[in-house]
């Protein structure tokens, strides 16, 4: 498999008011980004478990977003600091446990930032494209491609 | 109580009294001209002099001033009183020929013509000073005084000159007695010198003529009882007693159940763009300004003028200004054109002006907008498509000389054109409103790009915000004329009505729970909930989550170490399955 034809596949953790509805934003919008990225809606991204990015890599995805509101604009007054909080223990493990940290990635991006969901999207498809797959699939199996 | 006699009648008046006041109240009349209840008496004038028999001893005294004492015997016409009575109004007479009060009062004791020369028949001026006692007692301000000596002697601001520590109240005109201070009616207020015209207003004043409530209200900062304790007049003149010094501003908590957001916008400041000139050449105007010239009670009483009082033989209109441009506002900010189309209708229906109209495009979407340009188009409005690239005083020919050039790129002839004109209206966008940001945060409400507020949907529900219960209207969310705003102004109170009358108010059923059986009461969850909806029950030693509270965003959930804690229709086992489905290709 060359890097060339490796497609990356990305799950995305994203929070109901700022990003969920960025990403609706931008594809209202017709904006075109990466395609790689599944999405999960979540109410807050202090609903993000670690066992969900955990879970994620563990079914084959080799790169995980968590999105949320700005520091300050959470609908729910902090739960993004509370991801934050998570996502720094999270990809200290992820290290000891093998898995490079920029495979995992935190950004904010509120309601009004499509264009800014677009590019991050697309930074980040590139990142892990160029990190290659993970292969992590417990079973021993491989997600590669033909 | 003291007992006095003037002209023959007796009567008791408190200790303290002046022979003035006691003269009042037996309806005795003694002349005055320098004497006013609010002042202080002075006695400058000498018109007021009474004969006053007391102990024997008999003496001419003012009355303003004089305090009354037992067993006094006033006699206020007595020959010797009105012998210098007369000789006094005869002085003043001579000294201010043009002053009505005192030809009254010279009239009324056979005073033809004074014997003494006169220095300046125009003269009103009497030197009583109460002007001078008006602006330093009354307002405080201190800001006349008299100066020189003899017949030099006359009374004026510091070295004659405007100065800044008069208000422009116009006290001073009130309250000199010969009219000798004048003062005109102007920019919707008194203005006692012309240099004063921009100064600090008159401190109680309507806020605009057309205001809604039409009542005046107090500047502090321009107010002089702020400053000197002083002054109080309109409190003292007005008869419903509807002024209050003392009231401050406070802050009221009012319990709502839902919130209207219409906090408007501001108009794009002009003096961001150099090139256009605004504050730097005279005559560039914005359209805010030139809708307070053409206001029929505005300075100018709706009359066109330049600043040199001329009316314009050639106007520009540049459009766009601020917005449509990626250095300052990428949007469009949808008012401008059909402003700019009703001040080109304006001027040709007031003046004999040429009108230039600068446009990128020209956006006339509203009911019988497209009709309105179709007639200004025949009015003879000089349409010119392009952006205007600078607006210069700088003339290259003799007939630009003296004129306003504007440089612009025809985009319809492919030429660049240089205007000249007299008067350029710069037609100002709109803007977020200054204290936009801190609004967004007291209320959590979510900016587009633009900065105004976000709508929770343009469709579906363009009047609400992401907070339940917050609603949009006007140009907070974006901007829109009156008709939009009227619109959505009524849509938002709906929905705010709508809410209210039901009375009850659905929840997102995406709230969380925890399983009783699982739960080991380590109340980690208790300390992450943002809004104190989990409390620790004692007795049962588990969590238990106020669903009335809880507004359904899992954090709880996710730190559960035990999983006993669940949010509905975000269980760990539906995102987990979720996780599963997607990446299963």
């Amino acid at each position: 498999m060359s890097n060339g034809s490796f497609e990356p596949r990305l799950v995305g953790f994203l929070c109901n008011w700022c990003s969920y509805t960025g990403a609706d934003l931008a594809g209202t919008a017709r904006m075109v980004y990466a395609p790689n990225i599944r999405i999960i809606r979540v109410m807050c991204s202090g609903r993000v478990d670690s066992q969900f990015v955990l879970k994620a890599f563990r079914e084959g995805a080799d790169g995980v977003l968590i999105s949320g509101c700005h520091p300050g604009d959470c609908h729910y007054q902090e739960g993004n600091y509370k991801a934050l909080r998570r996502y720094k223990l999270l990809v200290r493990m992820l290290e000891q446990l093998g898995i490079e940290k920029e495979r995992c990635r935190l950004a904010w991006v509120s309601a009004s930032e499509g264009a800014r969901f677009q590019q991050i999207v697309n930074e980040f498809t590139d990142q892990i494209r160029r990190l290659g797959p993970l292969n992590f699939r417990f079973d021993g199996g491989s997600h590669e491609q033909a | 109580m003291i007992t006095v006699t003037i002209d023959g009648k007796k009567i008791q008046v408190e200790e303290g009294t002046t022979i003035l006041k006691a003269s009042e109240k037996l309806d005795i009349k003694i002349p005055t001209l320098c004497y006013h209840p609010l002042i202080e008496p002075y006695a400058a004038c000498r018109v007021c002099l009474v004969e006053v028999n007391l102990k024997g001893k008999t003496e001419l005294m003012t009355s303003c001033n004089t305090k009354v004492q037992e067993g006094m015997e006033i006699q206020t016409a007595s020959p010797r009183a009105l012998q210098s009575r007369r000789l006094n109004v005869e002085m003043l007479l001579a000294r201010a020929p043009a002053a009505e009060p005192v030809q009254r009062l010279a009239r009324d004791l056979g005073i033809e013509k004074p014997r003494f020369p006169i220095k300046d028949p125009t003269e009103k001026c009497i030197l009583c000073g109460l002007c001078v006692r008006a602006c330093e007692q009354v307002v405080g301000a201190c800001a006349i005084s008299f100066i020189d000596r003899g017949i030099e002697r006359k009374v004026m601001p510091p070295f004659g000159e405007p100065s800044e520590a008069c208000i422009g109240c116009t006290a001073c005109a009130h309250f000199c007695p010969t009219g000798a201070i004048s003062y005109e009616d102007k920019y919707g207020r008194k203005v006692i010198h012309e240099e004063l015209y921009l100064g600090p207003s008159t401190a109680i004043r309507v806020p605009i003529r057309q205001a809604v409530p039409m009542v005046p209200f107090i500047d502090e900062k321009a107010c002089i009882h702020f400053k000197t304790g002083n002054c109080q007049l309109c409190a003292k003149v007005c008869e419903r007693q509807a002024i209050n010094h003392e009231m401050e501003d406070e802050i009221v908590e009012i319990e709502v159940g839902s919130i209207i957001m219409a906090t408007g916008f501001k108009p794009f400041d002009a003096r961001r763009i150099p090139a256009y000139g605004y504050g730097r050449l005279p005559n560039v105007i914005t359209a805010l300004e030139f809708e307070h010239l053409v206001n029929a009670s505005g300075p100018t009483g709706g009359k066109i003028l330049m600043t040199n009082g001329q009316e314009p033989k050639s106007v520009g209109i540049v459009h766009c200004v601020g917005s449509r441009d990626e250095h300052y506002n990428e949007y469009c900010s949808r008012i401008c054109c059909m402003y700019s189309l009703k001040f080109a209708h304006l001027i040709k229906e007031k003046t004999e002006a040429d009108i230039y109209d600068f446009y990128i495009d020209m956006r006339c979407f509203g009911k019988g907008y497209e009709e309105f340009y179709h007639r200004l188009l025949e009015e003879g409005t000089k349409f010119i498509r392009g952006r205007v690239a600078e607006i210069t005083d700088l003339a290259l020919t003799k007939e630009e000389e003296g004129k306003l050039i504007i440089r612009v790129e025809d985009t319809l002839l492919g030429v660049v054109r240089r205007v000249p004109v007299d008067m350029v209206i710069l037609a100002t966008g709109i803007e977020p409103s200054v204290d936009h940001n801190q609004i967004a945060k007291i209320f959590n409400i979510s900016c587009s790009q633009d900065m105004f507020f976000l709508e929770r949907h343009p469709k579906l529900a363009p009047v609400s915000s992401f907070s339940d219960g917050i609603f949009l209207a006007g140009c907070c969310q974006g901007p829109k004329d009156i008709p939009d705003t009227v619109a959505q102004a009524g849509a938002a109170a709906a929905e705010a009505l709508a809410l209210a009358d039901k009375g009850v108010f659905a929840l997102e059923p995406v709230t969380a729970e925890i399983n009783e059986e699982l739960c080991s009461g380590c109340q980690i969850c208790v300390g992450l909930c943002p809004f104190n909806a989990i409390t620790y029950d004692r007795e049962k030693d588990i969590s238990i989550v106020n669903d009335a509270l809880c507004k359904g965003c899992g954090t709880c959930v996710a730190a559960c170490p035990s999983g006993a804690a669940q949010q509905r229709h975000f269980r760990d086992k539906q995102i987990m399955a979720e996780i599963e489905g997607i990446l299963l290709l």
